[in-house]
């Protein structure tokens, strides 16, 4: 990092404010909506901050997968189950709040004097860092983690095959009415039109 | 710049993603702190890999497993979501008691 010292804090203060009041908006507003796009916000800050930590691939890779295609996918889940609900009052969920809010405090303050008290074995002179951050993560991906790299794509494989099977919507029902196909021989072997139509079904029979 | 600035930053960012984990009724806003959560992880993981490990960049490639395994979940998640929806016609938390006892 060949930035200045003043720059670097002046920078890291900004990022972290921006952070911080987009994560807090996040949990706090009330419209899904906003908190979908105050989401993008914190991707993004926290990938300035690994550019400030010296890694602009994974930075890059930030932008590229979670404002890219994560938020995108929550965007889309949000406008399918837009529904406008309003919640139902339930009698002293502001004590859970409370409690959950003291517990989150307490648990950052644990964390916090964690941090502060444990002596950590900086190096004191500063080493070279590493010039090319691809070549470095590509070394170690293909020699010492080939392993966790290969399960790594087996993994999104199962998990977006499973997405796809939770997600789709129709159903074969049970009584198939065939009658009314008339199968000549020029008729291709596909499954009929109604079966898949008929996955638009009444919300409360399949329960 | 000390690594305890970053270590703070990501307790803090942490400790806000299990607030909103517990404390909220709508479904997407769950997963969306634990996507908060994961990266206040992938935050710690930088921030040693910077400090305590800067010739062998290990903490940069297991940020990059970390963010494969988020987006799966992301992925799945939503998607269960929207099963959930579809059956029960509303993503209130609250209202979800399919695995009660």
């Amino acid at each position: 990092m060949n930035l200045a010292e003043g720059v670097q804090i002046v920078s890291f203060g900004i990022l972290a404010v921006m952070m911080l009041g987009a994560a807090l908006g996040v949990v706090l507003l009330s419209n899904i909506v906003h908190s979908a796009f105050l989401l993008a916000g914190v991707f993004l800050s926290i990938s300035g901050f690994y550019i400030l930590l010296n890694a602009d691939f994974v930075a890059a890779a930030q932008i590229l997968i979670y404002v890219g295609a994560v938020n995108v996918l929550i965007l889309f889940a949000i406008m399918l189950v837009n529904k406008q609900e309003v919640f139902s009052e339930i009698p002293g969920r502001w004590i859970r709040k409370l409690a959950t809010g003291a517990v989150c405090l307490g648990l950052f303050a644990l964390l916090g004097t964690m941090i502060l008290v444990t002596p950590w074995s900086l190096s004191t002179t500063s080493p070279a860092v590493v010039d090319n951050t691809i070549v470095a993560i590509g070394e170690h991906f293909f020699s010492d983690y080939l392993l966790p790299f290969e399960l790594a794509s087996v993994l999104l494989l199962m998990a977006m095959v499973g997405a796809i099977i939770l997600a789709r919507r129709d159903l074969i029902p049970d009584v198939v009415s065939m009658q009314e196909i008339v199968s000549t021989s020029l008729t291709l072997p596909e499954r009929p039109r109604e079966l898949v139509a008929s996955g638009d079904r009444p919300p409360n029979e399949g329960e | 710049m000390q690594m305890e600035y970053f270590l703070l930053l990501a307790a803090a960012l942490f400790c806000i993603g299990i607030y909103g984990l517990i404390s909220s009724r709508n479904a997407v806003r769950v997963l969306m702190s634990i996507e908060l959560m994961l990266n206040a992880v992938n935050l710690n993981l930088m921030g040693f890999s910077n400090f305590l490990d800067p010739s062998a960049i290990k903490g940069q490639v297991f940020t990059v497993f970390v963010i494969t395994v988020a987006a799966a979940e992301a992925a799945v998640g939503l998607a269960i979501v929207l099963a959930i929806y579809r059956n029960r016609q509303t993503i209130d938390m609250e209202q979800f008691n399919l695995l009660k006892w």
